[in-house]
């Protein structure tokens, strides 16, 4: 008898824990948020306040709520030039999912990044680095880097070298997959 | 094939051999494994070594790069695909011995495609300098130097 009292309250021990995990798990579902440990450990980007070459100027908090591309690049090294018609591509193909690429020039005389950029038909905006600029984004010493931001406002990734859009496109469409609310 | 065909097939083919002698051959120049590469550990080595004379430190690439990390010691030219980089680099070149070790190195892009690293070592041949290397940095400077762990300065 006394043997069934306790495996009797085992079970409605067991079940009560049971219970409570499903509930939270029900609760998060309904927030509908899909953060992994690693997304949520990921630094926050730099807030900015950046002009274009139109003289637009805007905040990159702003941009909250969209997946980012943020591209460190210029008009005289070879494997980014030869990268911007993919970057085009990519803001042409998911701008309407939120993408917003942003290009930052590295020691770009003036005329060649204007050059360059109409000449190109660049679609997605286009700052001229500074040091702050890159020390902001923890150091730039070397083209190109690519960062893709979630719309978290989080670095997820940060792609150095000529870069594997094959890569980089997972990237962007699994960050733009997921919401946050 | 009539003969202003041939003519214009002739003067085609010519033109792509041509255009294939004066195309820039990156690749091919200074290939990774070069003699005249020196790796970073080796560099680090030298740096480091009690014995033997210090090499000569050249920077030859964009200055913001500078500015954030650099080789200790290393001197800063410049772009070398520039007129003003290529021109400082000569200046100081003339000052320096030309039998003494010279390194020179930039790691703005990845080697392949660096376009200063090339041009810098090129005149510094045509001085005459002895002991030139040129530090082999495959990606970048930041990935094959700074994420490796060796040490840099900041700043001008």
């Amino acid at each position: 008898m006394r043997k069934l009292g306790l495996i009797i309250a085992a079970l409605a021990v067991a079940f009560g824990i049971f219970a409570v995990v499903r509930q939270r798990h029900a609760r998060t579902g309904t927030l509908t948020i899909s953060i992994t440990d690693k997304q949520a450990l990921a630094p926050l980007a730099p807030e900015l306040l950046l002009t274009d070459l139109s003289g637009k100027t805007f905040s990159t908090s702003s941009l909250k709520g969209k997946v980012v591309v943020v591209n460190f690049w210029a008009a005289w090294c070879t494997p980014c030039t030869e990268e911007v018609p993919t970057f085009i591509g990519l803001q042409q193909k998911y701008q309407s999912q939120g993408l917003q690429t942003i290009g930052i020039s590295i020691d770009d005389a003036d005329g060649d990044l204007r050059d360059f950029y109409r000449r190109l038909r660049m679609n997605y905006p286009v700052v001229a680095g500074s040091q702050k600029v890159a020390e902001e984004y923890g150091g730039i010493l070397g083209l190109p880097t690519t960062f893709i931001i979630g719309r978290d406002g989080r670095i997820q990734k940060k792609l150095t070298g000529s870069t594997d859009f094959a890569v980089l496109e997972k990237e962007v469409v699994a960050q733009l997959a997921a919401s946050f609310l | 094939m009539k003969t202003p065909q041939l003519t214009f097939f002739a003067i085609f083919m010519i033109a792509l051999v041509a255009l294939g002698q004066s195309a820039p051959k990156a690749d091919n120049d200074l290939p990774p494994g070069s003699p005249q590469l020196i790796q970073p550990e080796e560099l680090v080595k030298t740096i480091q070594s009690t014995s033997g004379p210090k090499p000569v430190l050249l920077y030859v690439g964009p200055h913001l790069f500078y500015a954030q990390a650099h080789i200790p010691g290393a001197e800063y030219m410049g772009p070398t695909a520039k007129p003003e980089g290529m021109d400082k680099l000569r200046v100081r070149a003339k000052s320096l011995p030309h039998d003494g070790l010279v390194v020179i190195y930039c790691g703005c892009c990845p080697w392949d495609h660096c376009p200063n690293i090339r041009p810098a070592y090129h005149e510094l041949e045509k001085m005459g300098f002895t002991k030139l290397r040129v530090l082999y940095l495959a990606n970048s400077f930041g990935t094959n130097w700074v994420d490796k762990g060796y040490s840099v300065a900041k700043g001008d």
